[in-house]
């Protein structure tokens, strides 16, 4: 999962502004660090070398300098972060090969729920893509605030119950990659990790059709089970009833998510987590 | 009859809280025995329970401070060692108790230790500093300690009856509201820190008041030691964004207690107006506890060099300038919202600006090392522990504030590393430089060198084997707040934080040394003549400890660094004071006010969060008439006669001009 071994272009660019920013500032912090210690210990009072110089105490060309440095600095990373959060705005397009892929990913109180509206499934805490081609990501919650973030493809965003927010990806390679929820989100929130799988273009129709013959359905009521707080260890797969799950989800037609079962109304509430292992 | 309290309430089941609770208890009762069979509780009474001496009232932040360092600590060591074992398994802590504690943990470093250590210092030193004899509203700043006093117990009396939050230190809804956190724990969070924040607004306005109407002769805007500028803009922020925290709980109490939808998910409710709203006081808030960080870096930077502050009026500005614009960058907290290219990019730079008044801050302390004569006592090796720590804190903060690269580590270890090195490497670094430099004001000896020495090196090595693992792992994907993983590359790290903890820790029990060796060879360690370091401002003027009057007569000051101004005349002139003539001096009487105020509010917050409603009642009632019954008192000042006030300064005389006779001597 290193953020500097990417595996797509947002996470390339991303991580590579990321190191160019610290080389920027390193530029100037270690020459700092190396001041401060080497003026420590050269003024040591027990130097008789050095120049005590007790009136030392303003320089008009010394401020010039000191407040030139990290203003100079930061004009130059402002111009990073200008440039780089318009280019790499989470929803700005990232062109990819074959037709763009459409994923609507809801977090679940504790899972992933990855719905595919064209091709008519959905899966639970694993995500497959085709590498190569853009991944369109709509993203919301059933219940409370998480992050959908997969490290090696880049940006990550939150995900709130009642609105979508927007995310484009690519992933360039064939492997296993893993993603995880990067918000707390109660005592399920570590298992909250799931799968990618990039395969390649060619086989991701034959995944699609194999995932389709499943006897598992998505609809209003399965999904009101999922929503249910737990943890699923199972890679559940679904066939989709209705491609507009996701937007009911979304416009709160289906409401949000119940939270805990209270077993007893002392201060302490039953964990749904702790028992599902 | 008692609301929601029932037996269910206090963990049986769970050893962890109810040892530690079990031990805290019998600590506690173990020191009032004691307290009571030696007779000394009219003496704690009188001369601290009920006094308004500002310094007093500062020692006692301290103490508090202090004691919940080590409760936060504890928590921090279990979290440390939790990630270190639970790698695919599920460690020793159960996720209902390790979200309890990242969570207390959290709450009780920034509000019940770096805010209490920062308020008690400033509390301490201000008014010496400024030439004064008092605060501007001494009962007030009494109250203030005594509420935030009742945040910290009711924080730790969710150890042992009901729960603490499981949501965070900022309790993020709609997690936070009674949906999704039905149990008692966010209602300790949010009442704990209601009744604490009252207390913390009212210090606010005191020390505001304080420095801007209570300054001796002579002692204008721009000849204040920069303590005192660093006060005074840390608390200007203080009174500006304390109330959002407070409007922004109580809304979040509206939702919980009577169902309204500020921050719900049904019924127009908005989550993003919360993380808006706590951010706007959120970010704030760090520079309320790192500006008076800087101020004390400055005053020992220049003590211990034996040179004046380089670029003062730089300094000043540079601190102003950190007070407005932290008020203008709360939302690079959530750049990964999706708020938009335009906004993100602009919060971005907004952020790296306040990165400029730092950075003049680091090269001016850098400057005012260069020809000085550096002596390397404890506050000396903390300021420069801090300035090479810091800026590499800083230099990741300014990473974290550019879009594109907070789109990676927002929420990850990196950036719990990112803020545990500016806020230990900042504030605690500044917090421990100003204990030991102000400890013999505060209490007339000075603190062992030896282990104080020891407790900086273990601190500041353990410092970096803790977090830079952090670092490590934030590159690493991991995010904060995991109970368990099952991520390999990440456990060496975890292995070696956990061992960084160690370190530290040793750190803390050095500090803990230091200070019952202190004491015991106090008398080898005291301080006569009231400036054992040398000093150049004015609270070295007084003795050590200052009598209660502070000063016998109102310092003149004529410049900058005012004391040393002083003793440079008095070399020359080899006499302090001529005959001086002596007045009586008017001292506000102590008051119960505070405590009995507090006592109220603990059970007023206690009742509301278990929802007794009678009691809820009983508290409010007694909370206000204490303050009627004080608005209705006949005399609140006593008189020390100049007698009195003569003999106490004249034995510091004496001293005094023995040092200045040798002084002048060499």
């Amino acid at each position: 999962m290193n953020l500097l071994d990417p595996q797509g272009p947002v996470a390339a660019a991303n991580s590579t502004i990321l190191v160019d920013s610290v080389f920027i500032m390193l530029a100037i912090v270690v020459p700092t660090i190396i001041a401060i210690l080497g003026f420590a210990f050269w003024f040591r009072a027990s130097n008789p070398k050095a120049r005590f110089q007790p009136d030392f105490v303003y320089s008009g060309r010394v401020e010039m300098v000191v407040w030139a440095i990290p203003a100079l600095t930061v004009i130059l990373l402002g111009g990073v972060a200008w440039i780089g959060s318009h280019q790499l705005d989470p929803a700005a397009p990232v062109p990819g090969t074959g037709s763009p892929v459409r994923i609507q990913a809801v977090s679940l109180d504790w899972k992933w729920l990855f719905i595919y509206p064209d091709q008519r499934i959905a899966t639970i805490n694993t995500l497959t893509v085709p590498a190569g081609a853009e991944l369109n990501f709509q993203l919301t919650s059933s219940s409370v605030m998480n992050v959908f973030f997969i490290p090696q493809l880049g940006s990550m965003i939150y995900t709130m119950n009642g609105m979508v927010t927007r995310l484009n990806l690519r992933a360039d390679n064939e492997g296993k990659l893993k993603g995880l929820s990067a918000h707390f989100s109660g005592d399920g929130f570590p298992d909250m990790m799931f799968d990618v799988n990039v395969i390649s273009p060619l086989a991701f129709p034959d995944w699609v059709a194999a995932t389709a013959k499943t006897d598992a359905v998505l609809n209003e009521d399965s999904y009101k089970k999922l929503m249910q707080q737990g943890i699923e260890k199972n890679r559940l797969t679904f066939r989709l009833d209705d491609p507009r799950l996701f937007d009911l989800i979304a416009t709160q037609h289906i409401p949000p998510g119940p939270g805990p079962e209270l077993l007893s109304d002392a201060g302490r509430p039953h964990s749904g987590a702790h028992d599902a292992r | 009859m008692l609301g929601k309290l029932d037996w269910s309430a206090i963990p049986f089941d769970q050893p962890i809280p109810l040892v530690a609770g079990a031990i805290v208890l019998v600590g506690i009762l173990a020191v009032l025995i004691w307290v009571v069979a030696k007779g000394h509780l009219p003496y704690l009474w009188h001369e601290w329970i009920t006094s308004v001496d500002h310094k007093r009232i500062g020692v006692m932040y301290i103490l508090l401070a202090s004691v919940m360092l080590l409760r936060g600590g504890s928590d921090a060591i279990m979290m440390r060692i939790q990630q270190a074992v639970a790698y695919q398994s599920q460690g020793f802590l159960p996720p209902e108790h390790y979200n309890q504690i990242f969570s207390a943990h959290g709450t009780i470093m920034i509000f019940f230790v770096a805010m209490p250590f920062v308020i008690g210092l400033m509390n301490l030193i201000v008014p010496l500093q400024l030439g004064v004899r008092d605060v501007a509203f001494p009962t007030l700043n009494s109250v203030g300690f005594w509420l935030t006093a009742t945040g910290a117990l009711l924080v730790n009396l969710s150890l042992v009856v009901g729960e603490f939050a499981r949501t965070g230190w900022l309790a993020f809804p709609p997690l936070s509201e009674l949906s999704y956190s039905p149990g008692v724990g966010v209602d300790y969070y949010a009442w704990s820190l209601q009744i604490s924040g009252v207390g913390t607004l009212v210090a606010g306005i005191n020390l505001v008041t304080t420095v801007l109407k209570l300054r001796t002769k002579g002692m204008n805007y721009l000849r204040m030691p920069m303590f005192c500028w660093t006060t005074l803009a840390s608390n200007l922020l203080i009174v500006a964004a304390f109330p959002i925290l407070t409007a922004t709980l109580a809304m979040l109490l509206l939702d919980r207690y009577l169902g309204f939808h500020f921050f719900t998910n049904e019924a127009g409710g908005n989550i993003m107006m919360f993380m808006n709203l706590i951010w706007a006081w959120g970010h704030p808030e760090v520079y309320i506890l790192v500006l008076p960080a800087f101020g004390i870096f400055s005053e020992v930077v220049s003590t211990f060099s034996g040179k004046a502050l380089f670029g003062y009026r730089s300094m000043v500005l540079a601190t102003m300038a950190i007070c407005v614009i932290s008020f203008m960058v709360w939302l690079h907290h959530f750049f990964t919202m999706g708020a938009g290219p335009d906004v993100n990019a602009i919060f971005g730079i907004a952020s790296m600006i306040i990165a400029v008044p730092t950075g003049v801050k680091i090269y001016n302390w850098l400057f005012t090392m260069y020809g000085g004569r550096i002596r390397f006592a404890t506050p000396m090796l903390w300021a420069i522990g801090f300035m090479v720590t810091f800026i590499v804190g800083g230099l990741t903060g300014v990473l974290l504030a550019v879009p594109p690269a907070d789109f990676m580590l927002h929420n990850s270890m990196f950036l719990v590393a990112h803020f545990h090195n500016v806020i230990i490497g900042g504030v605690l670094f500044g917090a421990f430089a100003g204990f030991e430099y102000w400890f013999p004001k505060a209490f007339g000896f000075r603190l062992d060198e030896r282990w104080g020495k020891l407790a900086f090196w273990f601190t500041f090595l353990g410092f970096y084997v803790t977090f830079v693992p952090l670092y490590v792992a934030g590159m690493l994907g991991m995010t904060r707040r995991m109970q368990h993983y099952d991520v390999a590359e990440w456990r060496p790290w975890m292995f070696v934080a956990a061992a960084g903890m160690a370190v530290l820790s040793i750190g803390v029990i050095c500090q803990i040394v230091q200070i019952v060796v202190s004491i015991r060879n106090r008398e080898a360690l005291r301080d006569r003549t009231g400036d054992p370091w040398d000093g150049r401002s004015l609270e070295w003027a007084t003795s050590s400890p200052p009598p209660v009057f502070n000063f016998a007569f109102h310092p003149d000051v004529r410049g900058e660094d005012a004391y040393w101004d002083m003793k440079t005349r008095a070399q020359q002139q080899s006499l302090e004071h001529e005959a001086p003539e002596y007045h009586d001096i008017e001292m506000p009487r102590n008051s119960p006010t505070g405590f009995i105020c507090a006592f109220f509010a603990t059970i007023m917050g206690f009742a509301l969060i278990w929802h007794i409603w009678w009691m809820v009642i009983l508290g409010g009632i007694g909370a206000f008439a204490t303050f009627v019954v004080f608005a209705w008192r006949d005399h609140d000042e006593y008189v020390i006669p100049a007698e009195e006030v003569a003999a106490i300064d004249r034995i510091n005389l004496e001293e005094r001009r023995s040092l200045v006779s040798m002084a002048g001597a060499v």
